[in-house]
């Protein structure tokens, strides 16, 4: 598995967030998460407007044999969507951390301690693979 | 596959490992109250020579009497090798198997299932059926509010026509799941909607009509259709799949045609058999299919190039969903399906015309019969299928018993949802000119 971007922050469950320089949020799921799922035939996409909780579901990635729900790492509403995605999921198996994100997030503030670094996630990886 | 029961002592090293005393110790949760120890009319175990009695005299009781009730469930002409082939042992179960894949002529009847009703109905997709039209009629609404997800009212409008069963079994499945059934007006002299009193405004998730409705009347489908449209509503529609040799596709109803249809799939093969078992069909456009509920049997090729039939999107169900499954339901009416697969492929597309034309003009015969006796007359007019209302100048149910002590089921009494002394009569290719002929004799004597 090829190295992860420095620039993001990382959850136990598998997503990735990018602070954007207009103070929102892109989030996607990790390429740990998107090679586990297989090729991905299909992503649920929230509304833009829609208002989520922290821990809500916001998105559902979905391969031939699996269906998983992509919570939202932190409250906020939703800015934008991958569009994309709706005709071709499988960027985020191609490119998960830049093609391949899912939301866009305005947030009512983060708490980034709840968030790992690369290294904290590149350390619950290893320990995975153990 | 065999039914193989726990042993006694099976149950004791069960019961051991988790430490309980008795099964019935596993149900203490249960608060007595909400606890039934026997079934009422359900007698202790009989012998297979007593229950075998017991059936045969049950079955002398239904007799053999000329049926012109039809209100949702219809007696056609079924030839014998649908059932003789359908009860073959390679397709005697009502399951599709664990290993779905393993039995690719399942599957492959269910996919040629799935082709058919989706031709009849004007739709792309159709799943692997469901329970019965009512409750997938319910299923259809839940399936309205995940697909039409800008509307959040949950409300679904029901055009007067449906099948008021229908409508019960709706509420009975989806009311406790914040959904909410209301009646759309009707226009009593025709029995179809008041088009100039529909509500503006209510921002209905989903409208449902049914096309023959339920007191055999046509309704303007292609108007409503567009209505739920400009109401930002999901156009629901039920139909009778034998009227569909005859009648407009639900697929093209309209400007767009409606999103999803679903009806009662028993007049295509499957006997009246007091009831049941029957199966509901389900059939959608492309866009709506992950939000579908059933399965789906999908043609693919397999490693060696060569076709071969799969279950798909098989992740929208509760083996992989889990509570956030499309639904529940995952066993389709596999055996139903099947005899109604061979029906349509015995008969063919012209076949299932000539039998709905026929039964259509048998009705005419009934009805023209009817109405030329004093007290008798149309309670709609318009053009109708194979049913139509009658409206008696007095009470409907001496004149039906009178013809049951004939042998002739006379109809269906439609005094309490027409709100006056109506009876619903259809004839099927089933009947005979004398056998019409007989019908109408017995009322006229009822009537005299």
């Amino acid at each position: 598995m090829s190295e992860l971007p420095g620039d993001l922050l990382y959850t136990n469950d598998h997503e990735w967030l990018r602070r954007e320089d207009d103070g929102s949020v892109t989030i996607g799921i990790t390429e740990h998460a998107a090679t586990s799922l297989g090729d991905l035939v299909y992503v649920e996409l929230p509304e833009v407007g829609q208002e989520v909780v922290e821990g809500g579901e916001m998105a559902v990635v979905e391969s031939v044999k699996a269906a998983s729900d992509v919570y939202a790492p932190v409250p906020g509403s939703v800015a934008a969507v991958n569009e994309e995605l709706a005709d071709d999921p499988e960027k985020i198996n191609a490119d998960p951390y830049v093609d391949g994100w899912i939301v866009r997030m305005n947030v009512d503030g983060m708490d980034e301690s709840a968030l790992m670094t690369p290294d904290a996630y590149q350390q619950l990886l290893d320990e995975l693979d153990d | 596959m065999p039914f193989i029961p726990h042993t006694e002592k099976d149950t004791r090293e069960m019961l051991a490992a988790i430490g309980a005393d008795s099964i019935e110790d596993l149900f203490d949760e249960i608060p007595a109250a909400l606890r039934i120890d026997h079934l009422h009319g359900v007698p202790e175990a009989l012998s297979e020579m007593e229950i075998s009695r017991l059936m045969r005299e049950r079955a002398h009781m239904d007799g053999s009497p000329l049926c012109f009730i039809g209100a949702g469930a219809y007696e056609h002409h079924i030839p014998t090798a649908v059932w003789d082939i359908a009860t073959r042992g390679e397709f005697y179960s009502a399951y599709t198997p664990y290993q779905a894949e393993a039995s690719q002529g399942t599957l492959q009847t269910i996919y040629e299932y799935q082709t058919m009703i989706t031709e009849l109905t004007g739709l792309d997709v159709s799943n692997a059926s469901l329970y019965d039209g009512a409750s997938g009629l319910a299923e259809a609404a839940l399936m309205a509010v995940r697909a039409n997800r800008k509307v959040k009212t949950g409300l679904v409008l029901f055009a007067p026509g449906v099948n008021p069963v229908y409508e019960h079994v709706a509420e009975a499945i989806a009311g406790s799941q914040g959904l909410k059934f209301e009646w759309l007006p009707v226009d009593t002299a025709t029995g179809n909607v008041a088009f100039d009193k529909l509500p503006e405004g209510q921002e209905p998730v989903a409208v449902v009509m049914q096309q023959p409705t339920f007191p055999g009347t046509l309704e303007d489908v292609d108007r409503l259709t567009d209505w739920a449209h400009e109401q930002g509503a999901f156009a629901i529609g039920i139909a009778n799949p034998m009227s569909l040799a005859l009648l407009k596709a639900p697929g093209h109803w309209g400007e767009q045609g409606v999103d999803i249809a679903c009806g009662e799939g028993q007049p295509l093969g499957v006997p009246l058999s007091s009831g049941g078992p029957y199966f509901g069909y389900m059939t959608c456009k492309q866009k709506h299919v992950r939000q579908m509920p059933g399965r789906i049997v999908g043609r693919t090729t397999d490693l060696d190039g060569n076709p071969g039939f799969a279950l798909t999107l098989q992740a929208r169900e509760q083996h992989i969903r889990r509570s956030k499954a499309t639904s529940n339901i995952c066993t389709n009416q596999g055996l139903m399906v099947t005899a109604a697969t061979i029906y349509m492929s015995l008969l063919g597309f012209e076949g299932i015309a000539r039998v709905a034309q026929t039964s259509h003009a048998k009705t005419t015969r009934l009805v023209d019969g009817l109405c030329a006796i004093d007290g008798i007359e149309r309670l709609y007019e318009g053009p109708y299928f194979h049913e139509v209302a009658l409206k008696l100048d007095r009470p409907v149910a001496p004149v039906l018993e009178a013809l049951a002590a004939r042998n002739i089921l006379g109809g269906y009494d439609l005094t309490a949802d027409a709100g006056c002394d109506a009876v619903l009569v259809c004839a099927t290719e089933t009947k005979t000119d004398a056998d019409i002929d007989a019908c109408v004799a017995a009322y006229a004597e009822a009537m005299g």
